[in-house]
């Protein structure tokens, strides 16, 4: 009998963290509270200043601003709700951009092998770094640091600047659109829609909150936590991959340093945490990250259009982050006393 | 010192190998040129560690670097009089970036990733804000003796490493090591043993943002004022302490094998260097090092650190 129970309560836990999943969804309403806000606010500023915030100009603008940052980052939720996190993407991203160009070659016929290339190398990298997690057990910071300064020691030999070519039908990808939403943002909806199933409707999802919840429990249950980390970051890693083919696209060719000078590595972790999920793991999900991102773009259109210097735009970023996570954790304090 | 043995044997080996491709390394005016390289790492490292030890990360080393040379070409701008004033303002501004990384963390209990993640664009967008987007100014002669000068045939920075250094490890065997050490292992055990958690955390961040401005003084003195002075420093020094032995998370490692994991990072550039490896595959093979470094700390490290040694082997 005893035994009986104790077996049985690992299973009534992972269905609590099933239950855990649908009840934090509070955190983001609070991103798109704070989104409504903020556009509210700049529309304010900007009518006020003689402008509009909302053309239709703007509004594609924020979208495509934010595809390529919104696709990492969703990769990133998965990997931090697993409880790990990956800082190689902004350097996969370059080389993803530089592999799609260079085997493209302006060939319309070399898409769809440009395109297997990048996403075969990108899921490389993310085994790369799950194993590297997992099997010799190097903490997340350091393994997927390590494996960024590889990817970026081997580009930055390789290439100086932008090379080769993408043609016209695959920059289609990268500007043009369908009424106000353009291509790009369809993908990233595309993308964000397929890590929403894979999180609340599969067996994979709940074994990812369970252990980023609590790596040990989720073991004691039966799931095998290193294989969950592995597949985070394979996906993740994609979603690096992904991004970069859209950055190719957009820019037509591939650049050895656009994944740097873009910063995805912090901004995609930023935007994670400020879509309310917790960077310990286990808390959060791909609807506050969507929040999050959004929000970035838009205070980003917000003062290009009161043409507010571009260093004070780092300044309110970096206040803003803090903010919201500190309210964030406020929230959860009350919560559990 | 026991804990250090085994990154200071990898830092021989790499000496010894420097020392095979350029004799020169093994005279004191050599040895002393590169210590004065690896100076400001090694201090940066130190700060870095008391953070990390206590549990937290600190990411705005980098930029606080950057921004702390940028004030003070800025506001010395060449006049040998205000150096004094402005290095005082320096550690003042230190002290105070690191006092809000660790009000806000402990205060608000925002996570310290995100917590330095923001004061790292808050630098570095507030530092160009003043200055219009590039430094201005130029550093003073007396400013920038102590990167570049020395007393007699010792740089004054190995002799600021080695008082810093000293003052580390003593620190670290003070009451004040033992606490951080204990909040780092399990914060609530500490708490609940009448440690005051907040106090020590903060003071540890105070320390990280010190070993900043002090790492920002020797550089700005020996690399010239640039916007890219700093840039990557947080990395740099978070690698370092890793490469020491000390495990992410708190609670393990000793702040001298933290120090020499950041003379061990510096060899191996000069290596890399004197074998002609292009500046970029650096960054590869510093990737691979890093990795396998902390992959074979952590596979040695259980057997010796747990009493239970039988377990180990059985198991294995």
């Amino acid at each position: 009998m005893d035994l009986r129970t104790r077996v049985r309560r690992p299973a009534r836990r992972s269905r609590a963290h099933g239950g855990l999943a649908a009840h934090l969804r509070e955190p983001t309403q609070v991103v798109f509270l704070a989104l409504l806000g903020l556009v509210a606010v700049g529309w304010a500023l900007v009518a006020f200043d003689g402008g509009q915030l909302l053309t239709m100009e703007s509004v594609v603008g924020i979208q495509q601003r934010s595809a390529a940052l919104g696709i990492v980052a969703i990769g990133q939720t998965l990997v931090i709700l697993a409880g790990s996190l990956d800082l190689s993407v902004a350097y996969l991203i370059s080389l993803t951009s530089l592999v799609a160009a260079e085997i493209m070659a302006g060939q319309d016929g070399n898409i769809w092998p440009a395109v297997t290339a990048v996403l075969v190398i990108s899921s490389l990298v993310g085994l790369v770094n799950g194993l590297v997690i997992t099997r010799l057990q190097v903490h997340a910071f350091i393994a997927t640091l390590g494996v960024g300064l590889i990817i970026k020691g081997i580009v930055d030999h390789l290439y100086d600047g932008p090379a080769g070519e993408v043609p016209a039908s695959f920059q289609v990808l990268g500007y043009s659109r369908v009424g106000p939403i353009p291509v790009s943002a369809m993908l990233w909806a595309g993308v964000a829609v397929v890590a929403w199933f894979l999180l609340s409707r599969t067996r994979l999802g709940y074994r990812i909150y369970a252990v980023g919840g609590n790596e040990e429990v989720a073991r004691l249950s039966g799931v095998r936590t290193a294989r969950v980390t592995v597949i985070t970051h394979v996906l993740c890693s994609l979603c690096a991959g992904i991004a970069g083919l859209l950055l190719a696209a957009r820019l037509g060719a591939g650049t050895p340093t656009v994944g740097t000078d873009g910063g995805y590595d912090l901004e995609s972790i930023a935007a994670v945490v400020l879509g309310g999920t917790a960077l310990a793991g286990g808390k959060g999900g791909v609807a506050g990250t969507v929040g999050g991102v959004l929000l970035l773009a838009v205070l980003d259109t917000i003062f290009n259009q009161l043409e507010v210097n571009s260093f004070a735009k780092d300044v309110v970023r970096g206040v803003v982050i803090v903010i919201a996570v500190a309210v964030y954790a406020r929230r959860g304090t009350r919560r559990s006393a | 010192m026991k804990r250090a043995l085994p990154i200071l044997a990898v830092l021989v080996v790499l000496l010894t190998a420097i020392a095979v491709v350029n004799p020169f390394f093994l005279e004191p005016a050599g040895f002393l040129a590169f210590l004065k390289r690896a100076a400001p790492l090694v201090i940066l490292a130190a700060g870095q560690y008391f953070v990390i030890v206590s549990g937290e990360f600190d990411l705005s080393v980098g930029s606080l670097v950057t921004a702390e040379v940028v004030i003070a070409a800025r506001l010395i701008d060449g006049d040998e009089s205000a150096t004094w004033p402005v290095l005082a303002l320096l550690i003042a501004v230190g002290l105070l970036v690191g006092l809000v990384n660790g009000v806000v963390t402990t205060k608000l209990r925002v996570p310290s990733f995100i917590v330095t993640l923001g004061m790292l664009l808050v630098l570095s967008g507030a530092v160009f804000l003043w200055t219009g987007g590039a430094p201005r100014g130029a550093l003073s002669e007396g400013f920038r003796a102590f990167g570049r000068g020395g007393l007699g045939p010792l740089p004054w920075s190995v002799l600021i490493l080695l008082v810093l250094g000293g003052a580390a490890i003593w620190l670290m065997r003070a009451d004040f090591g033992k606490i951080l050490m204990a909040t780092g292992d399990n914060e609530r055990a500490a708490a609940l043993s009448g440690v005051r958690v907040d106090r020590v955390k903060v003071f540890a961040f105070m320390l990280s943002g010190l070993s900043a401005a002090v790492a920002a003084i020797l550089l700005g003195g020996f690399a010239g004022v640039s916007a890219q002075v700093g840039q990557g420093l947080e990395f740099s020094a978070i690698t370092a302490v890793v490469l020491g032995g000390v495990v992410l998370g708190g609670g393990r490692g000793s702040v001298l094998a933290a120090m020499a994991g950041a003379v061990t990072l510096e060899a191996l550039f000069t290596l890399l260097n004197l074998y002609g490896i292009s500046g970029a595959l650096e960054y590869t093979v510093q990737g691979v090092i890093i990795i396998a470094a902390v992959a074979a700390g952590v596979i040695r490290l259980p057997r010796k650190s747990t009493p239970r040694r039988g377990d180990a082997h059985a198991a294995s």
